[in-house]
C-alpha cells in the first residue's frame, strides 16, 4: 500500500487525493473546517470564506485552494474563529432569520454554524430587508428572507437539473436570489420538487410545502451533534448521492 | 387549512397535556412571582421587599413550591413541544411526538407533589382572603357578564368546547355555540383612544355587551370541574363568604389557584393514560381556507381565525387574545379602585399601587413589569371634564 501524501491540519498530518482541496481532504479525514458554500457534491465555490484557513502562513479558502499547495494549514484557531464569527453576524444581520418560527431550524447549517462558533449577539444593526415570499409553486415555498448567497440552488439546477430556474441578480449589497420566469414566480417555472435544487439550500430558503416541523425538536440534524462533529456526513461525493 | 376535523386520541391528549402545563405553569407565575408579593406583604409594603425576591426571603418554602410548580409546567411544555418556548410539537393535522415511556415516568416521578403543592397554594389564598375579607371583598369589584368555553356536559375544559355567555346574575345568554362562528355572537369595537379593541356581545349592543374572561369566570361559570380536588374547593369557593368572593376582583386569584390544582389532576390523568404513548400522530382531512380555533388561554377566552389563499398564504388573520377580552372590564376595575382611592384633586402612591393590583388580578402582561426587579414607568394622568390635567404622577 503506497502512502498517500499529506499535509499537516493544526498539527495533525491529513492524507489527500490528487485533485482535492484542503476542505474535501480534511473532510474526508473526519476533520472540520467551518463552511457554508462548500457542498460535497459541487464544485467549490468559494464566496461564503467562511472557510478561510492560514495556508502556509497565507489566507486562503480551503474550499478552493489544492491540498497539494498546503503542508501546514491552520484552521482552529481563535484568530480564524473569530472572524468566521463576523462572517456569520453577518449574514444574521443582512437577512431576516427568526430562528423559533423557521422550519429549516436544527437542520440549518448557519444556525448550526452560529451555534458552533459560540455567536451569542446579532453583533451588527440588523438590516430587516423587505423581501416577500413566494408561495406560487404548489410544492415548494421560497421564502427569501434566509438566502446567504452560496449559489447552491442555482448550481444544483443548472449542472444536475438541467433547468436553470434560479440566479443571482444585482451586485453588493442589493444582491439577491431571482427566479427564472417573466414573473419572477416560481409557480410559473418548471421546478419540480424532486429537483436537486430543491433540496440543496444550507438554510430555510427552498422549502417544501406541508412537511414543516414533522421532525420534532430533539431529533433534527444538528439536534444530533454540532457540525464540528459531523465532518464526515460533508466528505465528498457524487451527485447521485443523497445527503444522510 | 389541513381541515382534520377530528385528531387522533394520541395527538388530541399530548396537545391537551401540552396545554394543561402550561396553564400550570402560567397560573403559577402569575400567582407567585408576580401577585403573591402584593398579597402577602400588603398593597401598600414597600417596593423594594414586594416582589419574588421579598417572597423568598420571607416566606421560602412558599416561594421554592412556586418556582418547582413552574418548572414543573415548563418540563411538561418540553416533553410534548420539544423545548420550554417556541417548541415545535403541535403541527396541522396533529403532532409531531408522542411521549416516550420513559418521559412520561419522568413527568409521573414528581406530579404527585406538584398536586400537594397546587392544594396548598389555593388553601394559602383561602387564608389569605380569611385574614382581609372585609378589604379584599370589595376590592375593584364589579357586576360583570361572562364568557368562557364549556365541555358538552358543562363542565371545566380549558382546551375544546362551545361557548357561554351569562349575565351577572347567573341567567344563560348563549350555551354551547360554536366557536366556528363566533362573529355571530361577537364583535369588536374600536375606540379613537386607544390600540385595543373592545369586544362585545352582539346580542347586546356595543354599549351593554361588554364581559369578563378568565380563571373567575372558568371556575364560577362551569357547571363543576371534573377532577375531584379541584372540583371541592370550586365547591368551598362558590360558598366562601357567602358568595361574595366569587364574584370579587380579587378572586380572581383564587379560581386561578384552583385551575392550577385542576391542571395538575389533569396531567396526572393524562400521564396515566395508554395513548398518550401512542404511535398515531397525524389526521388527515379536506383542506379548507378558513380556520377558527379557540382555546381558554391562561388568562382567557383564545380566538384565532385565519383564511388562507390558494397559495396557502395568510390572507387575513383575526386574534382576539384574553387580554383583549377583559379590556373593558380592566378599565372597569381600574375605574372602582379610583372611585374610592381618588379624592378627585392629587394623585397618590397609594392609588398607582392599587391601580396595579387590580389590574394584576386579570392578566399579568399588563402589570408584570412594575413587578419586576428593574421598574417599568407607569403614568397615571387626572383629567377633569373639561380636559385639563388636574394632577399627574409617574413612577418610572
Ligand atoms: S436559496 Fe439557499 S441554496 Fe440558493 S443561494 Fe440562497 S441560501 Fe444558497
Ligand atoms: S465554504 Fe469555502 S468559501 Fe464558502
Amino acid at each position: 500500500m503506497s502512502a498517500r501524501p499529506t499535509f499537516l491540519l493544526d498539527g495533525v498530518e491529513v492524507p489527500f487525493d490528487p485533485g482535492q482541496s484542503v476542505m474535501q481532504a480534511a473532510l474526508a479525514a473526519g476533520r472540520h473546517i467551518p463552511h457554508l458554500c462548500y457542498h460535497p457534491e459541487f464544485k467549490p465555490h468559494g464566496s461564503c470564506k467562511v472557510c478561510t484557513a492560514r495556508v502556509d502562513g497565507r489566507m486562503m479558502t480551503s474550499c478552493t485552494v489544492p491540498a497539494e499547495m498546503a503542508t501546514e494549514v491552520e484552521s482552529d484557531t481563535e484568530e480564524l474563529n473569530d472572524l468566521r464569527r463576523t462572517l456569520v453576524q453577518m449574514l444574521f444581520a443582512e437577512g431576516n432569520h427568526f430562528c423559533p418560527s423557521c422550519e429549516q431550524s436544527g437542520n440549518c447549517l448557519l444556525q448550526a454554524l452560529g451555534y458552533d462558533l459560540g455567536v451569542m449577539t446579532a453583533g451588527f444593526r440588523h438590516l430587516f430587508p423587505d423581501r416577500p415570499v413566494d408561495a406560487s409553486h404548489p410544492e415548494i415555498l421560497l421564502d427569501f428572507n434566509r438566502c446567504i448567497l452560496c449559489e447552491l440552488c442555482v448550481r444544483a439546477s443548472r449542472e444536475v437539473d438541467g433547468k436553470d430556474v434560479f440566479a443571482l441578480a444585482g451586485r453588493g449589497i442589493e444582491k439577491h436570489l431571482v427566479v427564472n420566469a417573466e414573473s419572477g414566480r416560481l409557480g410559473d417555472t418548471n421546478a419540480a420538487a424532486a429537483d436537486k435544487a430543491m433540496s440543496v439550500c444550507p438554510v430555510g430558503v427552498i422549502l417544501r410545502k406541508r412537511e414543516g416541523f414533522h421532525v420534532p425538536i430533539g431529533e433534527r440534524r444538528f439536534d444530533r451533534s454540532p457540525v464540528s462533529d459531523q465532518a464526515s456526513d460533508f466528505a465528498p461525493r457524487k451527485p447521485e448521492a443523497t445527503r444522510g | 387549512m389541513v381541515g382534520a376535523k377530528t385528531l387522533t386520541p394520541t395527538a388530541e391528549k399530548i396537545r391537551r397535556l401540552m396545554h394543561y402545563g402550561q396553564i400550570l405553569q402560567s397560573h403559577a407565575l402569575h400567582f407567585f412571582h408576580l401577585s403573591s408579593p402584593d398579597l402577602l406583604f400588603g398593597f401598600d409594603s414597600e417596593v423594594a421587599k414586594r416582589n419574588i425576591v421579598g417572597v423568598a426571603a420571607a416566606y421560602p418554602d412558599i416561594a421554592k413550591q412556586g418556582v418547582l410548580i413552574r418548572k414543573y409546567g415548563q418540563e411538561v411544555i418540553r416533553h410534548t413541544a420539544g423545548k420550554r418556548i417556541h417548541g415545535t410539537g403541535s403541527i396541522p393535522g396533529g403532532v409531531n411526538k408522542n411521549l416516550t415511556a420513559g418521559e412520561r415516568d419522568e413527568l409521573l416521578k414528581d406530579i404527585y407533589h406538584v398536586i400537594a403543592w397546587s392544594r396548598g397554594a389555593v388553601h394559602l389564598v383561602r387564608q389569605l382572603f380569611e385574614q382581609h375579607l372585609e378589604a379584599w371583598r370589595e376590592f375593584a369589584t364589579f357586576e360583570a357578564r361572562t364568557l368562557s368555553l364549556v365541555r358538552p356536559d358543562g363542565a371545566m375544559d380549558l382546551y375544546d368546547g362551545g361557548l357561554r355567555a351569562r349575565n351577572a346574575d347567573g341567567s344563560t345568554i348563549f350555551d354551547h355555540a360554536d366557536c366556528d362562528r363566533y362573529w355571530d355572537l361577537i364583535s369588536e369595537e374600536v375606540k379613537a383612544w386607544s390600540y385595543m379593541k373592545f369586544p362585545y356581545l352582539k346580542a347586546l349592543g356595543h354599549e351593554d355587551g361588554w364581559y369578563r374572561v378568565g380563571p373567575l369566570t372558568r371556575v364560577t361559570r362551569c357547571d363543576f370541574i371534573p377532577t375531584p380536588l379541584a372540583d371541592k374547593e370550586r365547591r368551598e369557593f362558590m360558598a366562601f363568604d357567602e358568595g361574595r368572593i366569587a364574584r370579587s376582583t380579587l378572586g380572581f386569584h383564587w379560581a386561578r389557584m384552583i385551575e392550577m390544582l385542576h391542571s395538575a389532576e389533569v396531567i396526572k390523568d393524562l400521564l396515566h393514560d395508554p395513548d398518550i404513548t401512542g404511535s398515531e400522530l397525524m389526521a388527515g382531512g379536506k383542506r379548507e381556507a378558513r380556520g377558527v380555533g379557540v382555546i381558554e388561554a391562561p388568562r382567557g377566552t383564545l380566538i384565532h381565525h385565519y383564511r388562507v389563499d390558494e397559495n396557502d398564504q395568510v390572507a387575513r388573520a383575526n386574534l382576539i387574545v384574553s387580554t383583549t377580552h377583559n379590556n373593558h372590564a380592566m378599565n372597569i376595575a381600574i375605574r372602582e379602585v379610583a372611585r374610592k382611592y381618588l379624592d378627585g384633586r392629587k394623585l397618590t402612591e397609594g392609588l398607582l399601587n392599587h391601580i396595579e393590583v387590580a389590574v394584576r388580578a386579570f392578566d399579568p402582561c399588563l402589570s408584570c413589569a412594575t413587578h419586576a426587579l428593574g421598574q417599568m414607568p407607569l403614568s397615571v394622568e387626572l383629567v377633569d371634564a373639561e380636559g385639563n390635567q388636574v394632577d399627574r404622577l409617574v413612577k418610572d
